[in-house]
């Protein structure tokens, strides 16, 4: 009797607590791809206004970048979930990312040369601090599927390695 | 007519000598790392960075050469002189990696 309640207990747990406190906390790898790929496609966008707007070769070089990178990254997570037969799904954090993406371009748009540099700039250096703390706290430790995580990890280290590159580019336009 | 003899001379050192001795070292790029990260050269050494990853690299040393490196790609430098010099990626700064070259 005592062992079954037992069971009981750990099965009425297993059931309903843990996937609601999964589903409150935690990204599912269908949500986590989503928005993998969105970060990539607004940085992707962020770099096309940059290239539009901008004259100075160091700005325009690490627009580039980020253009060839991201797209490079975003064609391999395509691939993968095309194998894996997993759907992107849209979600809060996808949504507010675009959103915040929005407005800093809105933002960006009013802004002309050394100006818009500097804001571009400064404005990659903190979206890449941002999107690599969620990669690093929430999305790779949240990740179920192994080849899922190994891409976001070396998805982490390009991005890492982004946000030193923006970093030394705003050193050069102070 | 000496200044022949000194080039057949030279042509001799040049074949006999350098290329016998010089060799290649191989350094992967995976997962945005050189590997291994440490290698040591001597002049006239050719260095070739094999890339596996999807993004393109470079090895670049601060005042110095500097090799891109493409996607799913190698490519390759000759050491001229002796310096033991740390090199990064340009587009990642965080990978890094160092050679020692030294005299053959």
């Amino acid at each position: 009797m005592f062992i079954r309640s037992t069971t009981a207990l750990a099965a009425f747990f297993l059931l309903s607590a843990a996937p609601l406190s999964q589903a409150a906390d935690k990204p599912t790898d269908p949500q986590i791809a989503h928005i993998a790929y969105t970060a990539g496609v607004l940085d992707v966008e962020a770099a096309k206004q940059a290239l539009q707007k901008s004259k100075n070769k160091e700005v325009v070089d690490f627009a580039k970048d980020m253009v060839r990178d991201h797209e490079a990254v975003n064609k391999q997570a395509l691939d993968l979930v095309k194998k894996l037969k997993v759907t992107p799904e849209d979600n809060p954090t996808s949504k507010a990312l675009t959103k915040a993406a929005a407005e800093e371009r809105a933002k960006l748009a009013k802004l002309k040369g050394a100006a818009f540099d500097k804001a571009y700039v400064a404005s990659e250096v903190a979206y890449h601090k941002q999107v690599n703390g969620a990669l690093e706290t929430l999305l790779i430790p949240s990740a179920g599927n192994a080849e899922l995580k190994s891409l976001l990890e070396t998805g982490l280290k390009i991005f890492q390695g982004h946000e030193q590159h923006a970093e030394h580019v705003a050193g050069m336009l102070k | 007519m000496v200044s022949r003899r000194h080039l057949w001379v030279a042509l001799a050192l040049t074949i006999g000598a350098a290329p016998a001795k010089a060799e290649t070292i191989e350094v992967t790029i995976d997962k945005v790392v050189f590997s291994p990260a440490k290698i040591e050269a001597k002049v006239g050494d050719t260095i070739k960075w094999v890339n596996k990853d999807v993004f393109a690299h470079t090895a670049t040393v601060n005042g110095g050469w500097e090799v891109m490196i493409p996607p799913k790609q190698a490519a390759s430098l000759m050491v001229k002189k002796a310096e033991s010099v740390d090199y990064f990626c340009r587009f990642h700064p965080n990978m890094k990696g160092h050679v020692t070259v030294t005299s053959p």
